[in-house]
């Protein structure tokens, strides 16, 4: 579906010297050699910190932005050079920026992208019938967009985007300023369009936990260079984060330290609870339990997963895999400690 | 094939209908807008008619007194469909990096906006248009076309005058690619273009040499020339083919200039 090699993109800007009137001319690196290929189907979350280079690969998969160089392909076509005919077969929502007009009704909007996109007039209706019923829009699709609410909006942009059932839909920062319910249905959504109709999701974002609930897969930029990419369960591994172990003991006990694979200790109300943090990969919860136990009454466990920030923290801080750029990110002490 | 001209013209057509139903939807900033355009004819009436009165009747730069009242209600109508004070959205659009849905979309982006305009100034024709020229006709001495073919003709230049004004303020509006912000040169632009169209006063008041040389720009033909086809000033012809020169060259330059700003600049904004 998507197949970038070697992707970059620099602009060039000029900014004061600190001299009066002089101005030096600079070349930014927006995107640097980025590579990496997503399948029909998948879903992936394309993350990084704000100035990654995160839009700036999307403007080139829908073509708005010509690359410097490097080689990309968006469903078989060069973007930039067939951008009409690629903007027929994708749909992009930006998530600050809207693709309704402003000042007419939603529903005309909707009426609207069936001409630009020229979709045959029973399977727009179809779409946006499904898209009604599951979005929840009926009660604002004569509302002219400037009064719908943003969360009302989102679900319309989402719509807009998707009236064309197009091969692979992209979106940037789609959950951004939704509260809780609003981003947890438009999520419920696009991981059933994902599942049922089979469309390949692009989405950058900062709310980790649209990752989490929605893609199978994580591509983690910094600096406009790829840093990680793979199934989120394997980057845990790979960037060797602790798991939890947190036992309720039955009485007050001294912290159980020397217990193979565990690198920390914490304990809470006298030693009655303590947390272990053991590295999967030396250990696993159940032989824990047991070593525990031999040595003291259990009366609760439970399992704590890293979180997906101090995975991408912890990306961050190790910097990328090729040694030419060594890892210069300041992150907070706490995820510098050694493993 | 033709299927495929069918959906074009139909798409187009839709968002010409969509910029008609935009602008209908303000119902009193446009009855507030046409009151505006008759106070001010009333006092470019007034001023004008002093120049006549001043040298005792005759005519001034070969247009007689009903001429050139007939000129004055004829450009307040004129002016929203023009619009040279207005068209900013575009650069707003650059500024703020809401360019990039335009952007996206299967469309040619200089079209829509054309079309979009047209939409626009056919509500404006029925709704600014009208007004004016009406009162005008009905209180003042009027200057009637003396075959019916002209008021065709005036439309139709009309339209090329909104082309060609919206081909100028695309090309400028697209500079905000590189200027990051467009809105000075969009307001000398708009200070300077209205005069040199013959808005103020007719360009016949102008110098001989001053008229040869704005013949060499696009503004007479923003709004002296569709004027001038009605009042019967000049070959109807020339100015029309003036006309469709301008609109060609400024919206082949603005197709390059969107081109070229999508290959080399920053669209901005995360």
């Amino acid at each position: 579906m998507i197949e970038a090699t070697e992707l970059s993109r620099s602009f060039r800007v000029t900014r004061k010297s600190g001299r009066r009137l002089r101005r030096i001319r600079e070349e930014v690196v927006a995107v640097r050699s980025v590579s990496f290929t997503v399948e029909a189907g998948e879903a992936v979350g394309y993350i990084g910190p704000n100035g990654a280079g995160k839009s700036t690969t999307i403007k080139m998969l829908t073509g708005i932005l010509v690359p410097t160089s490097g080689r990309v392909r968006v469903c078989g076509l060069d973007p930039s050079r067939q951008r009409i005919d690629l903007a027929r077969r994708i749909g992009v929502v930006f998530g600050q920026r809207s693709q309704l007009w402003w000042d007419l009704p939603l529903a005309e909007s909707f009426q609207l992208l069936r001409h630009i996109y020229r979709t045959p007039p029973s399977d727009h209706a179809e779409r946006l019938e499904e898209c009604t019923e599951l979005l929840g829009l009926k009660g604002f699709l004569t509302t002219p967009v400037r009064q719908l609410s943003l969360g009302q909006r989102m679900r319309g942009e989402v719509t807009a985007a998707l009236l064309h059932a197009p091969e692979l839909l992209v979106l940037d920062e789609p959950t951004i300023g939704l509260d809780l319910e609003s981003k947890q249905r438009l999520r419920e959504f696009l991981a059933e369009l994902n599942t049922r109709r089979r469309t390949t999701l692009v989405l950058t974002t900062h709310a980790l936990d649209d990752i989490e609930r929605l893609c199978r897969r994580m591509l983690v930029i910094d600096r406009g260079r790829v840093l990680a990419d793979g199934p989120l369960e394997r980057l845990r591994v790979e960037v060797g984060l602790e798991r939890t172990l947190v036992v309720d003991l039955e009485r007050p006990t001294a912290p159980l330290r020397g217990l193979a694979g565990v690198v920390e200790v914490r304990t809470e109300t006298d030693g009655r609870r303590q947390r272990l943090s053991f590295q999967a990969d030396r250990t696993t919860a159940a032989a824990l339990i047991t070593a525990v136990a031999r040595q003291a009454p259990i009366h609760d466990v439970s399992v704590v997963e890293p979180e997906i920030d101090d995975v991408v923290r912890r990306l961050y801080a190790r910097g990328p895999t090729t040694a030419e750029h060594p890892g210069r990110f300041d992150a907070p002490n706490d995820v510098l400690r050694a493993p | 094939m033709l299927t495929d001209v069918r959906a074009l013209i139909g798409c187009y057509l839709r968002i010409a209908l969509a910029g008609f139903h935009r602008y209908a939807t303000y119902r009193q900033a446009t009855v507030a807008g046409a009151a505006t355009n008759i106070v001010f004819g009333l006092i470019r009436v007034g001023i004008l008619a002093a120049v006549y009165t001043a040298q005792g009747g005759g005519s001034v730069g070969g247009y007689d007194l009903t001429t050139t009242v007939t000129y004055v209600w004829l450009g307040q109508g004129l002016l929203s469909i023009v619009e040279f004070w207005g068209g900013t959205e575009l650069t707003n659009r650059i500024r703020t990096g809401a360019v990039v849905v335009d952007l996206s979309r299967p469309w040619n982006p200089q079209a829509a906006l054309l079309a979009e305009d047209t939409g626009r100034a056919g509500f404006a024709a029925l709704a600014r248009l009208v007004p004016p020229v009406l009162f005008g006709m009905v209180v003042f001495p009027f200057r009637w076309p003396d075959n019916p073919w002209v008021p065709v003709l005036f439309l139709v230049s009309a339209l090329l005058a909104m082309v060609v004004s919206f081909g100028a303020r695309f090309l400028l509006s697209l500079t905000a690619f590189w200027l990051l912000d467009s809105r000075g040169v969009l307001g000398v632009y708009q200070v300077v273009s209205s005069t040199l169209a013959g808005l103020e006063i007719p360009l016949g008041y102008f110098p001989g040499w001053a008229r040869t040389a704005l013949w060499f720009t696009p503004f007479p033909a923003m709004l002296q020339s569709p004027i001038d086809v009605f009042v019967q000033h000049g070959s109807a012809v020339a100015l029309l083919v003036h006309q469709v020169v301008w609109a060609v060259l400024l919206l082949s330059l603005g197709q390059l200039l969107l081109r070229s700003a999508v290959r080399k600049v920053v669209v901005q904004g995360g």
